[in-house]
C-alpha cells in the first residue's frame, strides 16, 4: 500500500527543513496542485511526501512598490489577474498568467508553479523574462538569485535543487516609455496547451523610436527563448512593418520546435514568428496609451 | 394523418423532470452506486496495437492480499457468431465478447485482455500489472487504404468479404462490400455539362461524451444477478450481457442510471459481463469504471472514411449522376456505419443515375461505436462538399441548386422507400430567406452552406401509465433520457390526459419493471416512446369515462373528457381526475393502462446548416462567427429541447470539422487520449448557434413528431469546410480543418 506523507508548514523555514531531512523518499512541494495532481493520479512511483506551501504567508502575497514587483510564488492566478495595480505595469505578465486553465483552475494555479513546474510551453516564463524577472531561491544554505531565463534548464527541468524552494518573482520596474505583452497560439479560444508563444517588452522613446526591447518565445524549444537577434531587428527603428518582420523572422530562426501532436515544426517556427509581430504591436500600442 | 391542432402543453417549454437533480447534484451517474462489501476493479489491457497472445499468467495477481478475483476470456463460455441489435446498429456477439476480454488475440492498443477486483481501487490497480501477458507483436493496420491492399496484415483469418457475387476464399480486411445502383450512370455523367470529382478524408471522431463508462454488479448466490450503469439502452445490456455470459434475461436486472452524455457511444458493451464474472467469482458485488484515457484508448469511437465523389450536372443545374466510393473504419471488429452511409450519401437528391460502393473494412484501432446519425456525417460531407463546388463551378447559388435537385414527397429513395411528407425544400427556403444567409461578409471571411439526411427510427417501446388516487400520474417509461425526453413523455401525456404537466411524473423504470425497449437512438423515443404513452394515456382516458359513466349510470357516449375532468352531457355533472381515481377502488379498481408497440413510420428529419468563417490568414485558424441551424421537427413537442439538439449536434459537428481527430503513432498508440488533445469545441469557440424550427408534420404520428437528435450533426462537416474554402480560395476535402492543415493550404495558394 502507498502512503503518501501530506505537511503543511507555516514557514519556509520549516519547509526548507522538511524536505532537506526527507532522504530516503522522492518529496515534492505543492502550491496550486494543478500539475502536481494530475501528476500523482497519472504516475506510478510519484512523490511520497508533499509538502504544501500555501499556509507561509509570504508564498501567498504580492507587494508593487518604487523597487518593482516581489511576487509570492504560490499567489494563485486569479488573485494576480484581478490586481489592477500590477496589470498596470505589467500587462503582458497578468494576461500569460490569465491564459493558465480555466476560471476554475486560476483559483488554484499560481505562477510560481508554472515557473517550477518548468514545461517548454508554460505560458508566464516567457512572459516573466520579458520583464527581466529573477528568482529568489531559499535552501538550506541560505537564499540566492537567479534570472528566470537561467531558473530554467530543460523540459520539466530547473537549477533547484530537491531541497530548494522558489521563495520569491522578482521583477524590476519597467524604465519609462516601456510596455508588455503576451501571446500565444492554440487551436481553440482557452484551456489548451501553448503551440507557440511569445513574450515581448518594448521601451519607445518620444518619437517612438524603439530603444530597448526583450522578445522571448515559447514553446519552439526545450526551454523559452530569449532571442536578442529579434530585439535587434527593433531597437532603432520605429516599429514599422520591416523591423517587425526581422525581429518575426528572428524569432522564427532561433525556434528549435518539435513535430508532436499539437504542431509540426513548420508550423510552429512560422507561428511563433507571427506571434512576436504581433506582441510586439501590442507592447509598442500600450506604450503610447500610457 | 395529422391535422393542426390547438395543443394545451404541446409546445410549450416546460421545466425538465430531471433538472433539479441534476444541478443540485442529487442526480446518480454511472459510477455513483456503492455497496456493501463492494470491490473495485480494473482491466488490464493490451500495449500492442496487434498481437497474438501466448499466455496470460495471473498467479502473482492473485496472490497479492486484497485481491478477490481475476477475469479473463478464458471464463466467458464459448458462443458462436450471432447478430444482435443493438440501437441503431447491430453487432456480432463473439466479436463482442472478444472486444470484453481479448481471445487469442489483441486488436488494438488498449484492448482489454483480464480484469482484477479488490478490495480496494489502489491493490486493483497494482493487482493489474502483476499480471503477465506474453505476446507474439503483429503489425499494425492503422488506416483503410492500407488494410484493403493485398498484402495487408489479416486482423481475422476468419473475416471474408460479404457481399461479393462469389465467397471468397482468402480472408480479408473488408468485411463487407455493399452496392446501391439506379439508372445508368454513365449516360448520366455523358448527359452532364459540368462534372465535379474529388477524394475526401475524415478522421477517427470521439462523440464527447463527459461521463466515462461505468457499471457496479452483484451476482447472487441463486443465480440472480443486478447491472447498474449508465447506458442509452439497459435493455440491450441486458440482452448482451446474457448472451455473453450464456444467461437467462431473467436473471439478469439492469437499472440505467442517469448518464452523462452518449451520442451513440453508450448503445454498446464494455464493462458489464466483465465486472458480473468478477462478481460471481468473488461472491462480492463490483464496481468497474473506465477512467479518460480507456473510454479514449478502448472505447468505440466514430469511423474514419475515405470517399471518392463524382456528380454531374447540366448546366441549367440538373444533376445528371452522382456517384460514390465510400471506405469506413469498422476499427478491430466488422461493422461500421458503412451501409446507413451508403443510403444516406445522396438521399437529399432526386437524380435518375446513381451509383454507391461501399466497404466495411477493419483495422487495428477499437471497434466503433454510433455517433449521433451513424455514418451520414461522413457520407454527407463528401456528397455536400462536392454539391458546393459543383454549385461554384455552375456559378450558381448552393442553395438554388439544391432546390433544383431536392427529395420532396413522392421522390423515391435510393434505400427503398418513397418519400412522403418532407421538408427538405421548406428548410432550404428557409435557409434563402434567413437574415443570416442575406448578411455581408468581411475579409478574410466565407459562407456555405449543406444539407443533411437522416432516416430516423421507430423499434418497439413499452410504457405504463398509473394513475394514483390524487389524481396524479406516474409514466413508467424504458428509454433512457439523454436529450430531455422525459419532459416529452410527461408533455404528451398531460395533453391526452388533460392534466397539467406538473402532476404527471416520468420514470425510467428497470428491465424487471417494464415491458421490452429499444435503445434511446435513431432519435426515436420522442417518437415511438411518444406514440406508446398517447395509446395508453388514450386508454385512460377511456377507463376514466367508464368509469364516470358507471357513477353516474350513464352510457359512455354520454361522458366527455374536458381538461382532466369527465363531464356528463346530460346534466353538466363533473367528476375530476382526482374524484375519479380516489374512488377507483369501488368502481373497479386502480385506473392503469399500458401500451407496447413498434412504431412504423418514423419521419426523415431533414436540416439545412448555413456557417459563417473567419480565417486568420498568418496561423490558418478558423472562427466561426456565425451559424444558423434549420431543421424539420415535423411538431416540436418541446421547442427548447428540440432548439438544443439543433444546437448541440451543430457544435459537434463544427468539432469534427474544425479540430477533433485522434492522432495514432506508428505503433498503433493513441497520442491524445484525453480532453486536452482531443479538442471538443467550448463555448468560447462558439457563437450563439442560431435555430430555426421547420414543421412539416409527420403523417404517420399522432402530433406529426420526427425524431430530431441526429440531422443536425450531419451539414456542420460540409457547411464549415466549404465555407472555410470559400474564405481562402482553396478546396478542403480532408477533415479537420486544424490550423495547420488551413495554414498549408493558403500557403500552397500562394506559392
Amino acid at each position: 500500500m502507498v502512503v503518501i506523507e501530506y505537511e503543511a508548514p507555516q514557514s519556509l523555514g520549516e519547509a526548507v527543513k522538511l524536505l532537506s531531512d526527507c532522504t530516503d523518499k522522492p518529496a515534492r512541494v505543492l502550491a496550486g496542485g494543478t500539475d502536481l495532481i494530475v501528476q500523482l493520479r497519472s504516475q506510478v512511483g510519484g512523490p511520497q511526501l508533499i509538502v504544501d506551501l500555501k499556509k507561509i504567508p509570504e508564498m501567498m502575497d504580492a507587494v508593487l512598490d518604487e523597487n518593482g514587483l516581489s511576487l509570492g510564488p504560490s499567489m494563485c492566478c486569479a488573485e494576480l489577474t484581478a490586481r489592477q495595480d500590477i496589470k498596470t505595469v505589467y500587462p503582458g505578465l497578468v494576461e500569460a498568467a490569465y491564459l493558465i486553465g480555466s476560471t476554475q483552475i486560476q483559483g488554484r494555479a499560481s505562477v510560481g508553479g508554472n515557473l517550477c513546474n518548468s514545461s517548454p510551453a508554460a505560458d508566464t516564463i516567457p512572459a516573466l523574462i520579458a520583464i527581466a524577472a529573477e528568482c529568489l531561491i531559499i535552501g538550506p544554505d541560505g537564499e540566492r538569485q537567479v534570472p528566470v531565463e537561467d531558473f530554467v534548464t530543460g523540459v520539466g527541468e530547473n537549477c533547484m535543487a530537491s531541497d530548494e524552494i522558489l521563495k520569491r518573482i522578482i521583477v524590476p520596474l519597467p524604465a519609462a516609455g516601456t510596455a508588455d505583452a503576451y501571446l500565444r497560439f492554440i487551436p481553440r479560444t482557452e484551456m489548451d496547451i501553448a503551440v507557440a508563444g511569445a513574450g515581448v517588452s518594448v521601451t519607445l522613446d518620444n518619437n517612438g523610436i524603439c530603444t530597448a526591447a526583450r522578445i522571448v518565445i515559447g514553446a519552439v524549444a526545450p526551454t523559452a527563448l530569449l532571442v536578442p537577434a529579434a530585439a535587434e531587428a527593433l531597437v532603432g527603428s520605429d516599429m514599422n512593418d520591416t523591423a517587425l518582420q526581422n525581429a518575426a523572422a528572428a524569432a522564427s530562426a532561433a525556434s528549435s520546435p518539435i513535430d508532436d501532436l499539437r504542431g509540426t515544426i513548420e508550423y510552429r517556427q512560422h507561428v511563433v514568428g507571427v506571434l512576436t509581430r504581433r506582441a510586439a504591436v501590442i507592447a509598442a500600442d500600450r506604450v503610447k496609451e500610457k | 394523418m395529422s391535422e393542426v391542432k390547438d395543443y394545451k402543453y404541446i409546445g410549450q417549454r416546460t421545466i425538465r423532470p430531471d433538472g433539479f437533480d441534476k444541478v443540485t447534484g442529487r442526480a446518480n451517474f454511472g459510477a455513483d452506486l456503492t455497496l456493501p462489501g463492494m470491490l473495485w476493479a480494473r482491466v488490464k489491457r493490451s500495449p500492442y496495437a496487434h498481437a497474438r497472445i501466448i499466455d496470460i499468467d495471473t498467479s502473482k495477481a492473485e496472490a497479492l492480499a486484497g485481491v478477490m478475483a481475476v477475469a479473463t476470456a478464458a471464463d466467458f463460455p464459448a458462443i458462436a457468431s450471432e447478430t444482435l441489435q443493438m440501437g441503431e446498429t447491430s453487432a456480432d456477439i463473439r466479436d463482442l465478447a472478444r472486444n470484453n476480454l481479448a481471445l487469442e488475440k489483441v486488436l488494438y492498443h488498449g484492448h482489454a485482455v483480464a480484469a482484477v477486483a479488490a478490495v480496494s481501487q489502489t491493490i486493483a490497480d497494482q493487482a493489474v500489472e502483476l499480471i503477465e501477458v506474453e505476446y507474439a507483436e503483429l503489425t499494425p493496420v492503422m488506416d483503410v487504404l492500407e488494410a484493403i491492399k493485398d498484402d495487408a496484415p489479416i486482423l481475422h483469418d476468419d473475416l471474408f468479404t460479404a457481399g461479393l457475387a462469389e465467397t471468397p476464399e482468402t480472408p480479408s480486411n473488408i468485411a463487407m462490400r455493399m452496392e446501391l445502383k439506379k439508372g445508368d450512370i454513365d449516360a448520366g455523367f455523358a448527359e452532364a455539362d459540368v462534372i465535379v470529382e474529388r477524394e475526401y478524408q475524415t478522421p477517427t471522431v470521439h462523440q464527447g461524451y463527459i461521463e466515462p463508462h461505468a457499471c457496479t454488479v452483484r451476482y447472487d448466490e441463486d443465480g440472480q444477478s443486478m447491472i447498474w450503469c449508465c447506458t442509452q439502452g439497459h435493455f440491450d445490456v441486458r440482452a448482451s450481457t446474457a448472451k455473453i455470459l450464456n444467461m437467462e434475461l431473467s436473471k439478469i436486472k439492469v437499472i440505467a442510471s442517469e448518464i452523462g452524455g452518449g451520442f451513440g457511444g453508450k448503445t454498446t458493451i464494455y464493462l458489464e459481463p466483465v465486472a458480473l464474472v468478477l462478481s460471481k467469482k468473488s461472491g462480492r458485488p463490483v464496481k468497474l469504471v473506465m477512467n479518460r484515457e480507456e473510454v479514449f484508448r478502448a472505447s468505440g469511437p466514430g469511423s474514419a472514411t475515405r470517399s471518392w465523389i463524382k456528380v454531374g450536372a447540366r448546366k441549367d443545374g440538373t444533376i445528371t449522376a452522382m456517384q460514390g466510393i465510400l471506405h469506413y473504419e469498422a476499427g478491430a471488429f466488422k461493422g461500421s456505419p458503412m451501409a446507413p452511409g451508403v443510403m444516406c450519401v445522396f438521399t437529399p437528391y432526386d437524380v435518375a443515375n446513381v451509383h454507391i460502393e461501399g466497404f466495411d473494412v477493419v483495422v487495428n484501432k477499437p471497434k466503433v461505436a454510433a455517433y449521433r446519425a451513424p455514418g451520414a456525417p461522413q457520407a454527407e460531407f463528401a456528397a455536400e462538399s462536392a454539391i458546393n463546388e459543383l454549385a461554384d463551378k455552375l456559378d450558381m447559388d448552393p442553395i438554388e441548386l439544391r432546390l433544383k435537385n431536392a427529395a420532396k414527397e413522392g421522390t423515391q429513395a435510393i434505400y427503398g422507400p418513397k418519400f412522403k411528407a418532407i421538408g427538405l425544400v421548406e428548410c432550404l427556403e428557409a435557409a434563402k430567406n434567413s437574415a443570416h444567409y442575406k448578411s455581408p461578409l468581411g475579409k478574410n471571411q466565407g459562407r456555405s452552406i449543406a444539407a443533411g439526411f437522416w432516416f430516423n427510427a421507430g423499434m418497439s417501446s413499452s410504457v405504463v401509465i398509473n394513475m394514483n388516487p390524487d389524481g396524479t400520474v406516474v409514466v413508467v417509461e424504458g428509454s433512457p433520457d439523454i436529450g430531455g425526453s422525459r419532459a416529452s413523455m410527461a408533455m404528451m401525456a398531460a395533453e391526452e390526459l388533460g392534466i397539467a404537466v406538473e402532476k404527471i411524473k416520468p420514470i425510467i423504470a428497470d428491465t424487471d419493471g417494464v415491458g421490452l425497449n429499444s435503445t434511446t437512438g435513431g432519435s426515436r423515443t420522442t417518437f415511438a416512446t411518444g406514440m406508446a404513452i398517447i395509446e395508453a394515456a388514450q386508454d385512460v382516458v377511456k377507463q376514466m369515462k367508464e368509469r364516470a359513466a358507471a357513477v353516474w349510470n350513464v352510457t359512455l357516449d354520454q361522458v366527455d373528457w374536458v381538461d382532466g375532468v369527465a363531464v356528463n352531457t346530460a346534466d353538466e355533472a363533473r367528476l375530476s381526475a382526482a374524484e375519479i381515481c380516489a374512488a377507483a377502488g369501488s368502481t373497479g379498481g386502480p385506473i392503469s393502462a399500458r401500451a407496447s408497440l413498434t412504431a412504423r413510420g418514423a419521419g426523415p428529419s431533414f436540416a439545412v446548416h448555413v456557417a459563417d468563417v473567419e480565417v486568420d490568414p498568418d496561423t490558418g485558424k478558423v472562427d466561426v462567427i456565425r451559424y444558423t441551424a434549420i431543421q424539420d421537427a415535423g411538431k416540436a413537442i418541446h421547442p427548447g429541447y428540440v432548439e438544443g439538439q439543433y444546437q448541440g449536434g451543430a457544435a459537434q459537428g463544427i468539432g469534427w470539422a474544425l479540430n477533433e481527430e485522434y492522432i495514432y503513432d506508428e505503433n498503433g498508440v493513441l497520442e491524445n487520449a484525453g480532453y486536452l488533445d482531443y479538442r471538443i469545441p467550448l463555448a468560447s469557440d462558439l457563437p450563439m448557434i442560431e435555430t430555426v424550427i421547420v414543421e412539416v408534420p409527420n403523417p404517420f404520428h399522432p402530433y406529426g413528431v420526427r425524431g430530431v437528435g441526429e440531422s443536425s450533426i450531419i451539414p456542420p462537416l460540409a457547411a464549415v469546410s466549404s465555407a472555410v474554402s470559400n474564405a481562402i480560395g482553396v478546396r478542403m476535402s480532408e477533415l479537420p480543418c486544424s490550423p495547420p492543415r488551413v495554414l498549408k493550404a493558403i500557403q500552397s495558394r500562394d506559392n
